[in-house]
């Protein structure tokens, strides 16, 4: 069996591993709609929205396992597959269960909003590399959104049963949005290096867009709650372990194997 | 299950212009709800590889078709539609199972 | 992806009943029909047609299509399982293809008087058929290579012929397939050859045993043998078959003896072998039996694919609803 790898956790490092991984496990839970979405056109466009951010994910681990420095670093399979748990950093919103087509398209508008925000300001970043990243991800994390919301819109906005199955997802994944905003010392360094925005910068315009689209589909936004996640901080859900074990396990039973 | 048959989404022809200068190429057609929702699937479906610099949709019964040229051949001359798609024919309510 | 020989799929009931009399109009109009088949010239959705001619064509294209969405379930069974982040990335945009593939097909179909819920549901029915190898379970990593190399190779062969189908826009959205086929395949047969060239020990004996388990079902995508394929000489007359099955399935075997050789696996038939006379590879005989239980619904995942299928129609009419009842509460925009 293929051990974990030793990851260099630089505040640099964590901060971008929060984008990176939030991309990347989002992806795996997109990855599952594959042949299984309510229209054929609906599975295309999930798989889209999961190869740009597999895409998204690779450069940003990529670059991130350059910045965990000489001797140490690593690149981009040996962070997204041998990591122990504890040392992913994404959003446990992304881990929660493909749920149904309600869930799927809310939480895509969730995330792709947030990304969207952090991607402007990352295209200031004073480390050029992840300017250049943030300059084509915008792009991308644009689209998700409209696509994503317009769904939103036309759930709410729809029938009886997919009014319910929107105000039911709403409420579950609420309840992880405290964890987007909340900030550490992470964050601080990043603002402070001018690598990119504190997390905690992004919530007033986020709320804003999101009340947008909650309004456009006739949805109340719900109040927060006191429930806080944590994956952000790399204690996770219980849903993440079962995600990596699908995941990495070809690289964990393969050692040195070449692909 | 033929009564499912009328609330399928409509049919949209899509065209695209793959660069500017050209025209406009009909590429095939899709099941969209609404009008946006054609775009982004046209866009999704029919855009995979290269940047398509615009896009056209338009619901398939929106399109005025002209005969087939040969005077000979033998067609329906009220059939001005592109294709025989069946939900292009509103059939009167008791026969509408077929 | 594929398109099965699916002549055979004449057995079923209900198939083309020929009127027993056709006036002289009908008479002069397939006259026609079969010199403009002759000259080459192309049909276009609105042209007159044969019914049969268009009742073929519908089923042709419509278990094409089904083929091609039915498709992106054994291999969507390895996207979270993909071992490194660029074979992810190809594994999701080999199955999107197929996606698209899909639909363009089902749009061809139904320029010929058709429509997608009818198509869907004479497959959740089973009135319409699959290709056959998709009901056949993806157990390794090694199986998405093989796929690549040799079910995309099978099906690109049988495709590639019906480019020039006389029916239009079928030809065309074959067209645009064969454009995004190859690489389906050349990235199926690379990701093998990186684990043969490069791989462990462990690896390579991960592909040899998938080459074992998909090499016969692969070239039974070619349909029975031509003395077992009736509609075969109609399909052919009226061009939209180019080939037989057995011409395809020599073709196809001679190309992918060598790339197996390339490789380093042993394709499993020991009565494969070159013969000098035929300038052909001799190989060992196909168990149609296999062939013929699998087309009928007893291969090792029809029953699973069917349902997965049948599963997200049933449980996304929800969704369906909900975007029709949003789209007609909007006000109506003026036509152009």
């Amino acid at each position: 069996m293929q051990a974990s790898i030793e990851l260099n956790r630089t505040p640099a490092v964590h901060y971008l591993l929060r984008i990176g991984d939030t991309c990347l496990v989002l992806a795996q839970r997109l990855g599952e709609w594959c042949g299984h979405a309510p229209v054929l056109e609906e599975d295309i466009a999930m798989a889209n929205i999961a190869l740009d951010l597999v895409g998204q994910a690779r450069a940003v681990l990529t670059h991130a396992g350059q910045l965990e420095g000489a001797g140490r670093a690593h690149d981009e399979d040996q962070l997204a597959y041998l990591r122990d748990e504890r040392d992913y950093f994404n959003l446990t919103l992304v881990e929660l269960p493909r749920g149904d087509f309600a869930f799927a398209v809310l939480r895509n508008t969730m995330v792709a909003t947030l990304l969207k925000l952090l991607w402007q300001r990352l295209a200031a970043s004073s480390d050029a590399e992840v300017a250049a990243i943030a300059g084509k991800a915008l792009k991308e994390a644009r689209y998700h959104q409209q696509h994503s919301a317009d769904w939103v819109v036309r759930l709410g906005d729809g029938t009886d049963e997919s009014r319910r199955r929107t105000e039911k997802a709403l409420k579950q994944l609420w309840l992880y949005v405290p964890e987007l905003f909340d900030s550490d010392d992470v964050d601080a360094q990043a603002s402070a290096s001018g690598l990119g925005p504190a997390w905690s910068e992004l919530r007033e315009p986020w709320l804003a867009e999101m009340q947008q689209v909650l309004d456009a589909a006739g949805l109340a936004m719900p109040k927060e709650a006191a429930f806080r996640s944590t994956g952000k901080h790399g204690v996770h859900s219980e849903h993440m372990g079962y995600i990596l074990a699908e995941m990495q396990h070809l690289q964990r039973s393969f050692p040195g194997g070449v692909w | 299950m033929s009564t499912e048959m009328k609330q399928e989404w409509p049919l949209w022809e899509v065209f695209v212009r793959s660069k500017a200068g050209l025209d406009h190429k009909h590429c095939g057609s899709l099941h969209a709800a609404d009008p946006k929702m054609a775009i982004q699937m046209a866009r999704d479906v029919y855009t995979r590889r290269q940047e398509g610099s615009s896009i056209w949709v338009v619901r398939s019964d929106q399109i005025v078709a002209s005969d087939p040229g040969d005077k000979d051949m033998f067609f329906d001359p009220a059939e001005d539609k592109v294709y025989r798609h069946p939900t292009f024919y509103a059939l009167p309510k008791s026969v509408d199972h077929m | 992806m594929y398109t099965q020989a699916m002549d055979t799929m004449g057995k079923d009931a209900g198939d083309g009943k020929q009127k027993a009399v056709r006036s002289a109009d009908e008479l002069r109009l397939e006259e026609r029909f079969d010199a403009r088949i002759d000259a080459g010239d192309f049909i276009e959705a609105k042209d007159w047609m044969p019914e049969h001619y268009r009742k073929t064509l519908v089923r042709q294209i419509s278990q094409h299509a089904h083929s091609e969405i039915v498709g992106m379930l054994p291999e969507g069974n390895w996207i979270s399982r993909a071992p490194t982040l660029k074979r992810k990335a190809i594994l999701l945009a080999k199955v999107q293809d197929e996606g698209g593939h899909g639909l363009y097909l089902y749009a061809a179909a139904e320029t010929l008087g058709t429509s997608r819920d009818q198509m869907f549901d004479a497959l959740h029915t089973g009135k319409a058929k699959y290709s056959s190898i998709f009901n056949y379970p993806t157990l390794s990593w090694a199986d998405m290579g093989t796929i690549g190399w040799l079910v995309d190779g099978a099906a690109i062969m049988n495709q590639v012929p019906i480019c020039r189908c006389s029916y239009a826009p079928y030809a065309r959205a074959m067209i645009r397939i064969c454009r995004e086929e190859s690489f389906h395949q050349r990235q199926g047969y690379e990701s093998l050859l990186t684990m043969m060239t490069h791989g462990t020990d462990a690896q390579k004996a991960m592909v040899q045993d998938a080459v074992n388990r998909w090499w016969w079902p692969s070239i039974m995508m070619f349909g029975p043998p031509d003395d077992q394929s009736p509609n075969s000489a109609q399909s052919m007359r009226w061009g939209i078959k180019r080939f037989s099955n057995d011409e395809l399935r020599q073709k196809f075997i001679d190309a992918t003896v060598e790339q197996a050789a390339i490789l380093g696996v042993t394709l499993p038939d020991p009565d494969l072998k070159w013969n000098e006379e035929r300038q052909a590879h001799d190989f060992g005989v196909i168990d149609w039996s296999e062939f013929w239980r699998v087309i009928a619904g007893d291969g090792p995942c029809n029953r699973e694919r069917l349902q997965a299928r049948v599963d997200a129609w049933d449980d996304g009419a929800w969704v369906r609803e909900a975007a029709l009842a949003h789209a007609n509460k909007q006000p109506l925009k003026e036509a152009a």
